[in-house]
């Protein structure tokens, strides 16, 4: 196992390095460019944008501007926002917490209602229970966030006024009213981004407890006595918690890359709405910064995945 | 362990088909228990009533979806317009049933594609050790890392007008359309799949297969795949709602069709700054993409009871 | 004639039987923009009126917080980077120009002491210098007093291209600005310059302290710590800085004006979409301020309904219009389509130009999508001998156009599409993604279809479409497609830089890398020489009688179809009071806002 992973951390760098050359090139080819908007200005005459362009070094070769990023990076530096005017690096750590904060909740919200849901559901496959806990889920898969997310400021912010639904990251309260704020103001983005999350969680574990509850060690392991409790805890669930690792570790590099649709909806200053609105204005050097580090945690995750399968069952080898 | 697999139903039908063929072929045996199923058969009949008024709906409601009518903006449902018109007051059941077709056919197709894509790289990298598994996870990390809508504005950029050359405007929006988020959705699948296949490599009825000289193919096909199907009709049944949606945001990016043809993600989409003016807007689109949804995952259910070596009904 | 017209009309106005606004008006439906009309009042003899602002001073416990939404967030805050409105909106809290720009076209003092004009000797006849008076007393942020270097420096550092300053415009054609004395500034141009107020006025115009940015100047302009910390001398003082979200400002204690600000906080949000902003605004009133309210007025109508707030819209020179291609789109020559020495099949016809003039709703789109923030004013130049008058009418008809299209032998096939020499009436549209855009589309392919016009609807994300980028074929300015549609904006004060995108010169091509600004290719020489005598008229009057006479050439070629002539809507929660200009950003006036209790 200890030379397997090892192994498998050697490749991880050069596999970055393939992708972020990837991500380089296809945001290099992508259409749009950052100063678009000036060029609609016609106070603005072309040399100024031909200037920007060569300042910022847009008219040099693909690989050329590749090989500075790269070296940039290896030095700590993440690039130069053409939008912003400021370093890369200060404006995604603005962004960090408010990111994690909210769809680091959403996740575990999200594997709250969806583990005990789909476990149960799938004791009693096509009792009430599972009905209704299906019903629900195919609510929540087939209505997208845009959606749900308005349905619910209709109701709580502007029928209800509950809640606001404009997030802010400046709070002008101290003690426990600022921590009062700053829940009520996530309340909506989590729940929308959770049960959304949720909603395909729970068929995920329904699906997977199904395929174990049946076998015949757990009627083995219920014939010895035991009782259902530690049956299905220590039996079925860790069994049938394979896609549902591989699942998590799929969602969990978005907990830091955000979610756009939400971060719109609710004005939630994260990651997402930067990188959309860096996405929008072409503003290439953010653009990669945020996808090349989300390439990490994608990588790193799926690792993370690899060895809690071998955890989870002990016969898979990596060979 | 728990011992997992030393009576598993599936050894036994790995080791005798004779036995079974014998009283049923385990097809009938399969449609047999797909029809207790009763939800999955009434979503079947659900299903092929959608697909049928989709299809023949026009024919007999022959208003045209881009009759502009000023006078009957936004009107609620009424016998002239059963769901009620958009805020150019054109007909809604007109334009729920012509963008239906687009609707189901994207979302079939590209669930297909991303299952089909997924399956196969996930089962591939689950069988074999080594570089291959290693290369194709990378090329899976690859994929979930692409920031999807600069992708997307390159892929237009580069492949629109190759394609409308190549089988006309409509037909070519459509390949690409599928293509594009089938393309983006088989990671999960892939990544689902090879963990299962993980586990199962190792199982004793798949020892005792090889022992008796199964090829690698089959032992795929025959003994793991269908032990591996679980996640993968879920994810299946959950993309088609995806594609369905995903289809929307990709006309807003001006890679969907032209902007005039009503798909149920983009009447979903332009109904919601509309859901406390007109709620009629966006009920009927969304309650066709529910209950499309809805009569599929029933259908998966069913079919994966039925097929499920192991019984559960 | 058109000059003795204008003439009439300003001597209507020194006598006072017409209003200086409705004189603005008809300046602006002519195609001009309201400062230029002021100019040519002032040039003329009618002194800038003194707009005077209404204005409450806070109670004494202090007038709170004030909140402002903007649906596009601030990136930065130096004004002469500041790119998007949304920027020059946030830079206006800190900073101030010399003077800015009111609804009438009335230059106001802000950092100035008066308005130059030629009784106060700030003007001299030839047109070659300007003399600013500034104020005294004013005090930036860290206590440095304001004086003629800060002024001179601003104009040294914007006009370095090595700066890159987005405001370069203003300043590059400046020849020299120089010191008189602590609190005068004089401004010399290198050629007579009829429309002085460019520099030093409005967005581009707002002054950051020599103290803090002269060792920025050129190359090192990224690296001054005041591009996020801004020390200006408006009446908020910096608090917080998060680029793409939030700016907070509060209250500037010594500011120059007395009893003002009012606030004592300011929060300025950006993000999310138009519509929520309004809600924020409208519904829940969460918000005071909802910037730039892009949503189909009947949305905003309903959400008025709830009697939290209301929208105000204020007339811009912002025209929606459909451009038809000049050359042809299909062909490839020297490299490129749409080369400008190529003609377009069918559009060369000058009856298919009539008719789909004839085809376009404008009272329809104007009713059912822009509502009270659009005024469908489009075919006020196919009368010019009517053009006073304010109910401008223009025509729909279906009928007509059919009629004018078989009469040019457009004949209609058996599958309803209009041919003439086997080429039949099909054409590709193309527009950027914006909701009113497409159902707009949608408006016109309906009527065409019932002509036997069969367009084509194409949609391209914005930031694509409005892109310079030279390798894709998708944007406005390659214009690789037969018609297209969307919306020139009027910031600039002067319609000089408006009216070359229709010069012979200006015609985007390869070798200019799609930069020319005239994208249809639209030719015609004797614009052309119109063109070239206003560059240098110095007369108010004859200079603006030249730009409605190359307005009417455009327009009654009818290659160029005006359809919308835009407003600005801002949501206002109740209370909040205000005051707008279509000619400055919303904020131009932040220090005399107040809310009524």
């Amino acid at each position: 196992m200890g030379n397997y992973l090892l192994r498998r951390l050697a490749i991880a760098i050069p596999s970055l390095l393939g992708i972020s050359l990837i991500l380089f090139v296809l945001l290099a080819l992508a259409p749009g460019d950052p100063f678009g908007e000036l060029a609609s200005n016609p106070n603005i005459p072309p040399e100024v944008r031909e200037a920007l362009r060569v300042k910022f070094g847009l008219d040099d070769p693909i690989l050329i501007r590749y090989l500075h990023w790269l070296v940039a990076m290896l030095h700590g530096d993440w690039g130069f926002s053409f939008a912003s005017r400021i370093d890369v690096d200060q404006l995604i750590l603005q962004r960090v917490p408010t990111t994690l904060y909210v769809v680091g909740s959403s996740q575990l919200l999200a594997l709250a209602v969806a583990l005990p849901v789909g476990v149960l559901a799938a004791m009693r496959p096509y009792s009430v229970f599972d009905q209704i806990a299906n019903t629900f889920a195919f609510i929540g898969f087939s209505l997208p966030t845009f959606f749900t997310g308005l349905l619910l400021i209709l109701i709580f912010s502007v029928n209800l006024g509950w809640l606001p639904f404009v997030y802010r990251a400046d709070i002008n309260a101290s003690g426990w009213q600022w921590v009062w704020e700053y829940i009520k103001q996530a309340i909506m983005p989590v729940t929308v981004l959770g049960l959304f999350q949720a909603a395909s969680y729970t068929r995920y574990v329904r699906s997977a407890v199904l395929d174990v509850i049946r076998l015949d060690y757990v009627t083995t392991a219920r014939a010895k006595g035991i009782g259902e409790r530690k049956v299905i805890v220590k039996h079925v669930v860790r069994n049938a918690l394979i896609p549902v690792v591989t699942l998590v570790a799929l969602q969990m590099p978005s907990v830091f890359g955000g979610a756009i649709v939400t971060d719109q909806i609710f004005r939630v200053p994260g990651i997402g709405s930067l990188l959309i609105s860096a996405i929008l204005a072409n503003d290439t050097p953010v653009i990669m910064a945020v996808t090349f580090v989300f390439a990490c945690l994608v990588i790193l995750f799926n690792l993370l995945a690899d060895i809690i399968y071998g955890w989870l069952d002990p016969r898979i080898s990596f060979r | 362990m728990d011992g997992l697999t030393h009576a598993s139903p599936s050894v036994e039908a790995a080791l005798s088909p004779r036995r079974h063929e014998r009283r049923f072929s385990p097809w009938r045996e399969a449609w047999r228990r797909f029809r207790r199923h009763r939800l999955a058969a009434i979503s079947v009949i659900v299903l092929a009533l959608l697909a049928l008024s989709i299809l023949l709906g026009p024919l007999l409601w022959p208003v045209a979806i881009n009759d502009i009518d000023f006078t009957a903006r936004l009107s609620p449902p009424s016998w002239d317009h059963p769901f009620g018109t958009d805020d150019l007051g054109q007909d809604l059941l007109a334009r729920m049933l012509y963008g239906g077709r687009i609707s189901l056919a994207v979302g079939f197709a590209a669930m297909a594609v991303g299952l089909f894509v997924g399956t196969v790289i996930g089962a591939v990298a689950g069988i074999s050790r080594g570089s291959v598994d290693a290369a194709l996870m990378w090329v899976t990390d690859l994929f979930l890392s692409l920031p999807q809508l600069p992708l997307l504005l390159l892929v237009i950029y580069l492949f629109r007008d190759f394609l409308k050359g190549l089988v006309g405007p409509e037909g070519g929006v459509f390949i690409l359309i599928v293509l594009v988020i089938g393309g983006f959705r088989w990671m999960p699948v892939a990544r689902l799949v090879r963990a299962q296949f993980l586990s199962l490599r190792e199982k004793e009825f798949v020892e005792a297969a090889r022992a008796l000289g199964a090829s690698k193919l089959r032992l795929v096909v025959r003994h793991i795949l269908p032990n591996a199907l679980g996640p993968v009709i879920v994810a299946g049944t959950i993309d088609v709602a995806a594609a369905i949606i995903a289809e929307s945001t990709l006309s807003f990016l001006g890679l969907g069709f032209p902007p005039d043809i009503p798909t149920w993600g983009r009447l979903l989409f332009d109904a919601k700054d509309y859901l406390d003016i007109a709620p009629h807007w966006a009920l009927f689109a969304g309650g066709a993409i529910f209950l499309t949804v809805i009569a599929i995952n029933f259908i998966g259910d069913g079919l994966r009871d039925a097929l499920d070596p192991r019984k559960v009904l | 004639m058109i000059e003795r017209e204008l003439r009439n009309q300003i001597a209507d106005v020194r006598a006072g039987r017409l209003s200086r606004r409705s004189f603005v008006q008809n300046m602006v439906a002519l195609g001009l923009t309201a400062p230029m009309a002021g100019v040519m009042l002032t040039q003329s003899g009618v002194a800038m009126a003194e707009t005077a602002f209404p204005y409450k001073e806070p109670p004494k416990a202090g007038g709170g917080a004030v909140r402002l939404l903007l649906w596009q967030a601030p990136t930065l805050l130096n004004p002469h980077f500041a790119v998007g409105t949304k920027d020059q909106e946030a830079c206006r809290l800190f900073y101030e120009p010399l003077a800015g720009w009111d609804q009438d076209g009335n230059l106001v003092p802000i950092l100035a002491a008066e308005i130059p004009t030629k009784e106060n000797d700030g003007l001299k006849e030839d047109g070659l210098s300007v003399v600013w008076k500034l104020k005294q007393g004013v005090k930036w942020h860290d206590g440095t007093p304001f004086t003629a270097d800060d002024v001179v420096f601003n104009w040294e550092y914007a006009k370095n291209p090595e700066t890159s300053a987005v405001s370069i415009g203003s300043y590059k054609d400046v020849r020299l600005v120089e010191k008189v004395d602590d609190h005068t500034v004089r401004m010399t141009f290198a050629e007579p310059t009829p429309f002085w107020a460019d520099a030093f006025v409005s967005a581009y115009g707002q002054i950051i302290p020599k103290h803090l940015f002269a060792e920025f100047i050129g190359g090192k302009s990224r690296e001054a710590p005041a591009n996020l910390k801004p020390v200006g001398t408006g009446p908020y003082l910096f608090a917080d800085f998060k680029p793409g979200d939030t700016v907070l400002g509060k209250r500037n204690p010594s500011y120059h004006v007395a009893g003002r600000p009012y606030f004592d906080t300011i929060e300025m949000k950006g993000g999310g979409d138009a519509v929520s902003a309004a809600r924020a605004v409208l519904q829940t009133g969460e918000y005071d301020y909802g910037w730039n309210m892009q949503v189909e007025d009947e949305i905003l109508q309903k959400l008025e309904n709830g009697g939290q707030g209301k929208v105000s819209f204020v007339p811009t020179g912002n025209i929606e219009f459909i451009g038809l291609n000049f050359s042809d789109p299909n062909v490839e020559v020297e490299g490129q389509r749409a080369y400008y020495k190529t003609r377009h099949p069918l559009f060369s016809d000058p009856a298919v130009r009539a008719a789909i003039n004839l085809l376009i709703d404008r009272a329809s789109v104007q009713k059912f999508i822009y509502g009270r923030a659009g005024n469908a004013t489009a075919n006020f130049l196919n009368n010019p001998e009517r053009f006073r008058s304010k109910s401008t009418s223009f025509e729909f008809n279906i009928e007509k156009a059919n009629q004018i299209l078989e009469t040019a032998g457009w004949k209609k096939g058996s599958d309803g599409i209009r041919a003439k020499d086997g080429k039949p009436l099909r054409f590709v549209f193309q527009t950027s993604i914006n909701s009113p855009r497409q159902k707009n589309q949608a408006i016109i392919k309906q009527a065409c279809q019932k002509a036997g016009i069969d367009v084509e609807l194409k949609s391209v994300v914005g930031s694509v479409f409005f892109s310079s980028d030279t390798a894709n074929a998708d944007t406005y300015s390659h214009f690789y497609c037969d018609a297209e549609m969307f919306q020139t904006t009027m910031t600039q004060p002067d319609p000089q830089f408006f009216m070359n995108q229709f010069v012979s010169t200006e015609v985007a091509t390869k070798e200019n890398k799609w930069q020319g600004r005239n994208i249809s290719r639209w030719q015609n020489k004797e614009y052309d020489e119109v063109f070239k005598q206003a560059q240098h008229e110095l007369d108010a009057v004859k200079r603006a009688a030249m730009y409605i006479k190359l307005n009417d050439l455009v327009v009654d070629d009818h290659y160029i179809l005006p359809e919308n002539n835009r407003l600005r809507a801002t949501a206002l929660k109740k209370g909040l009071v205000m005051h707008e200009s279509g000619w400055d950003n919303d904020l131009w006036q932040i220090a005399n806002w107040y809310r009524e209790s």
